[in-house]
Parts: C-alpha cells; structure tokens; sequence
C-alpha cells in the first residue's frame, strides 16, 4: 500500500475520466438519454476488435477511434430507426445495443485466431483498466477531455436552449440537427474515454451519476456543470484511493462511490426540502 | 440423440422461450430492462454461491431472480420517490449491483472458478455435455432450466395474456377493473428474470438478452397485431439462432455472436425494406405524396385562372417557374404524372384542364 507513482498515474488518470465523463454526461441526464451511453459503450465491441485486427497494437488512439466510428454507426441506425418507424427508443437501442455487441464478440473471436491475439484486451473492455492506466493513456484522454469539453463550452447557449425546450430552439432558426449530431459526438467521446475506467457495463453511471447528483443541487446549467465536474472528479480519486487501500478493482469502486454520491445528494435535497417546508409552516 | 441434435434443441427452445418473454417486455418499452437485469444478477449469482459454500445450480439460480426482481424494485422505488427519471435510474441501479459483484468476487473468491467470461458469452456447444440424469436418461441441464423457462412463459401468458395486455395499453382501465397494474409488471419481470437466467447457461448474456428484445422490435416492422406479432417474433427468433448456429459452425467462430449478429441483420433488413413502415416504403410514399400534393396544386392554379383574361399567360408552362416557384425538372415530373393521369393537357407550350382535372380540383378546393 504505497501512495508510489503508479498510484499518482491511476488516480490522475480516473480523476481526469470521472471530470469528463460528469461533465459531459450532463448532456446525456439533461436530454433524459441516460441509457443512450450504455447502448453506445456496447456498440464500440465491433470498432475496437476490427480496430486492433487492422493496426495490430494497443495503442489507444487507433482503438478509441475504432470504438468510435462504431458507436457512431450505432446510433445512425438508431436515428433511421426513429426517423423512418414508431419503433421505440429504448427498443432500438436495446436492439443495437444487443446485436452490435454481438458483432463485436464475432469480431474478437477472429482475432482470437490471429497469432498476436490477446484475451486480456476484452477483459479491459468490459471490466476496464483503470489500474493498468498508463501516462500515454492519461495525455490521450486529457486531450480528448479537453477538446470535448471546449467544444462543449462554446455551444453552451445553444444547447441550453436546445436541450430544455427544443421546439422553441428549431423557431428559433437554431440548426438543431447540428447541433444534435455534435452533442451524440460528445457523448461519444465520452463513452470511449470513460469505457478506459469502467468498462462497458459500469460505464453509464460513469456518466450519468456526477450530473443527476448534481442536479439535486441546483436548477441553474453553469452550476449543475461545475458541480458535476467536481464530483466526477472525486469519485474517481477517491475509488482510485479505496481501491488501492482495499485492494479491490478500481472501476467497481468508482462506480459505488458515483452511486454514494447521487444517493447523498438525493438525502441532503429531500432534508433540506422537507427543512424548508416546515420553515415555511412555521412562519404561517 | 447426438450433442448436435441436443445444440439444435437447446437453441431452438432458447430462441422461443425469450421471444416469448420479449413481446410484452418491448411492447411496455421496458427493452432496456432486459439488458439491466442481465447485468445486474451478478451479485445473486454469487450470493448463491455464497450461500451453498460452491457452485450449485439451484441457488444461483434463485439468487441471480432475485438479484433481477431486486433491479426491478430499487427502479420502481427510486422512479416513484425522487425526481430522477426511469432511464437514469436503470443506468444508476444495475451498473451499481454489477459493481458490488464484481468487488465481492474480487473480495472473497478471487481463487475460485467463476468465471465472468462463460457468464457473459456462454458457450452453447459445450452445453449439450453438461448432463444431469433425469428418470434414468443423461439430459443437458440447460434444457431442463430452458423448458421450465418456456413451461413458465406458456403459463404466465396464457393466463395472463387479457391482463397483460389491457396493462400495457391502458393502465388506468386496467386499476379501474380493480387488478393492480404494478403487480403484473412484477410477475412479467419475475418471469423476464427467470428466462435471462435459464438461457444464460444455455446461450450467454448477450445472445439472450439479444434473443429477449431484437425479434419483438423487428416483427414489429411487420406488424402491429397482437396474434401475427407472437409468431412472427418466435420465428425470426428461432431462425436467427438457427441460422447463426449454422454459420457459427461454418466459420468456426462464436455461436451467440453469430445469432446476435443476424438478429441485428434482420433488424437493419427490416427498417430498410418492410413494406409500409420500412424506411425504403415510407421515402418512397412520401415522394408520391408530394407529387399528388404540387398536381393537385397545379390543377387549383390552373382552375381559378380559367375563362379570366389572364388565362393564357397563366396556363403558359414557363409562367409555372414564376408563379408556383418550381424548378424546372419538377415542373416536367409534375406535368408528366398530370398528363398521365389525365388531368391535363398540353399544346404549344399551354396547359388546359380536362375534364377530369376541373373535377378532381373542384372538389379539392371545396375541402380546403
């Protein structure tokens, strides 16, 4: 139990990823498209094996592009699927979630086949590396972070419009289906940065959590984002430190202390709501 | 019986009992419930475990439905007690359930044989070997759970079909006729657990809960009746698995990825090219329509200008562009479909109505 460098790595690194994914995934709780991060996560499987079939390394930029064409592909079908049926949301999602993965599961099992192949890389998909995180790994997804989240920032106004009244945005000569295709690209990067930490399954409280526990504490977007941000934050650095202090896996413990987050902020907003109600009883 | 004969049953069966259990699943466009519960019976699975001190069928059989029913509450608890919206909850619930598995495995069984990766994909061939012995004959266990599974889902439909329906469609009339909706949600999710648990020894996560939800999304491209809506799910379920066992073998490559992979074929085949709701039908009736739409429109035009003074120049084909503000290859395809159906005619460069044509815009424009 050292606090040596690799546990500096690690933590940074998780830190970096739960302020990303918190920040970003606001996009995902305000849009209620909670369950579109998971259909994604599942989706990158076909990217991320033909990926590593074509460039034959671990390095993770060509993967976490593969993963995102993929999840990009994914949620094109989806968005057919809307447009041209009454197929439901959640049922086209299911369904490309169930059916990609799949694809992506016949992928590996012909990299399997290769002489390079390598078991270990679908253990890390669907559990995550967070202990096996490395400096490369760190500048990739801080880049990615940063870039996403700049993005992000400058169509703010926009998306503030766009995400809580969107018929009034599209009157408002808004380029909604721009700016709709930018938001599914931010989750995108979202989910393939996050998919680092936690892996597939964990990933949508990875994102989802820091944002609906913030969204307890105020009603105000910039605020709810900075909130969000710092929570995603913590909860990686403190899994990172529980995990290594308990010597459990670290994605799982993020995940739980994100899910202690939302669970504490959902407490401290019904006390102080029922606090202030009977303040209010009172002065009548 | 050979094990081939056995992997055939198995998949066939597997295939039927989770389309049973997906019909009213994604008709209550609970879809997404399946691929929690799948996840989220980890932790029973290993209280199981836990429980019976090594592997034993029974009850991780038993932990992983309540593991599942278990889901199922905290959402319902977490949806009816907070703000936080349904498909927030499900993302919170079975990612946080999976987590404190995963950790309680890694806590206390990091030795011992449970692997996540034969939960996750399973591996139907080696399935027909895992015997047990029943009335003296040497059965897969993975059929015997599989027909309980079906046995169940015959039942619970069968004498909940009239209840289940009337709750999906209108809960409401369904309080009103004095039966709570919540409890047929729950029996239906019991049920929904029951079968991802059974076909998971048989199929895998992923082909079962692929097998639970993609054949009820794509049948519903065909069809919107509720009788023609269970057959065509079984049968597009049955032949995916069926057909993707059969290519599996061919390619030597993973059974469950396969189907998996064929159901999402046959999903893609029906956006694209089911008739009257796949995209190809739809784009191709909304062009008609917007054909029928400008002639109907020439036609008005070119009554209201009849027998005025401007009626010429009104009915000259290039005073069209001007007027109406079309290009000039759409005012060829809109006079051809004119002419064609007889609604016009046309010399030296003018339009004149027929007959037809005055008729037809006559009792348009009385409508509008």
């Amino acid at each position: 139990m050292t606090f040596d460098y690799t546990f500096f790595t690690i933590a940074l690194g998780t830190s970096i990823l739960g302020l990303v994914c918190g920040v970003l995934g606001c996009i995902a709780v305000l849009r209620r498209q909670s369950l579109v991060g998971d259909a994604m996560a599942h989706s990158c499987l076909p990217g991320l094996a033909i990926a590593f079939l074509i460039t034959n390394t671990k390095e993770p930029l060509p993967l976490m592009l593969g993963a995102a064409i993929s999840a990009a592909i994914s949620m094109l079908v989806v968005a057919i699927c809307r447009k041209f049926s009454r197929t439901a949301e959640s049922s086209a999602l299911a369904t490309v979630l169930t059916t990609f993965f799949g694809f992506g599961v016949v992928m590996l099992s012909i990299v399997q086949q290769s002489p390079s192949a390598n078991q270990a890389g679908l253990d890390k998909f669907l559990f995550g590396q967070a202990a096996g995180l490395i400096h490369q790994h760190i500048v990739v997804i801080s880049l990615t972070g940063i870039i996403a989240i700049t993005i992000f920032l400058l169509i703010l106004k926009e998306f503030k419009l766009f995400a809580f009244d969107p018929v009034f945005a599209r009157a408002s000569n808004l380029q909604t289906e721009r700016l709709d295709l930018i938001l599914t690209g931010l989750i995108i990067l979202a989910v393939v940065v996050g998919l680092n930490t936690v892996g597939v399954v964990l990933l949508s409280t990875m994102i989802i959590a820091p944002g609906v526990g913030a969204r307890q504490w105020t009603h105000n977007l910039n605020k709810m984002l900075v909130i969000a941000g710092i929570a995603g934050f913590f909860s990686g650095l403190v899994g990172a430190t529980i995990s290594m202090v308990g010597e459990l896996p670290t994605g799982p413990v993020v995940v739980i202390v994100s899910a202690l987050w939302v669970g504490t902020s959902v407490l401290a907003n019904s006390i102080l709501r029922s606090r202030r109600k009977s303040k209010l009883e009172l002065i009548r | 019986m050979t094990p081939v004969f056995w992997l055939f049953a198995i998949m066939i069966l597997t295939a039927a009992t989770c389309a049973l259990s997906g019909v009213f699943l994604v008709l209550r466009k609970r879809a997404m419930m399946a691929d929690a519960i799948s996840h989220s019976v980890l932790p029973g699975l290993v209280a199981g475990f836990a429980f019976s001190q090594g592997p034993n069928l029974v009850t991780g059989f038993i932990g992983a439905v309540l593991a599942g029913l278990v889901t199922v509450f905290l959402v319902e608890r977490i949806t009816s007690k907070t703000q936080i919206k349904e498909d927030s909850a499900i993302g919170l619930v079975f990612p946080s359930m999976f987590a404190i598995g995963v950790i309680w495995i890694s806590a206390q069984y990091q030795n011992v044989h449970l692997d996540t990766d034969a939960v996750l994909f399973g591996e139907i061939t080696l399935a027909p070997f895992s015997t047990v012995s029943i009335a003296g004959q040497n059965l897969p266990q993975a059929l015997i759970l599989i027909l309980i599974a079906l046995a169940l889902n015959f039942v619970f439909l069968f004498l909940f079909v009239k209840e289940l329906k009337l709750s999906t469609f209108d809960p409401i009339l369904s309080r009103i006729q004095g039966y709570s909706p919540d409890s047929i949600n729950y029996g239906l999710m019991a049920i929904v657990a029951i079968t991802t648990v059974a076909a998971f020894t048989a199929v895998g996560a992923i082909l079962a809960v692929a097998l639970i939800v993609a054949p009820t999304v794509t049948a519903l491209l065909f069809t919107r009746r509720f009788g023609w809506l269970v057959f065509a799910t079984a049968g597009i379920a049955i032949f995916s698995g069926f057909t993707g066992t059969i290519l599996a073998t061919l390619t030597d490559l993973s059974v469950s990825g396969m189907s998996a992979t064929f159901l999402g074929l046959t999903f893609i085949a029906g956006i694209l090219f089911a008739p009257n709701r796949g995209a190809i039908s739809r784009s191709l009736a909304l062009k008609q329509q917007k054909l029928k739409f400008a002639t109907t429109a020439l036609l008005i035009h070119l009554d209201s200008h009849q027998n005025t003074s401007e009626s010429e120049t009104e009915s000259h084909i290039n005073h069209l562009k001007k007027e109406l503000g079309w290009t000039e290859s759409w005012i060829e395809t809109v006079l051809r479909h004119a002419k064609r159906g007889d609604y016009i005619k046309v010399a030296n460069n003018q339009l004149f109505l027929t007959e037809k044509g005055q008729v037809h815009a006559r009792n348009v424009h009385s409508h509008i």
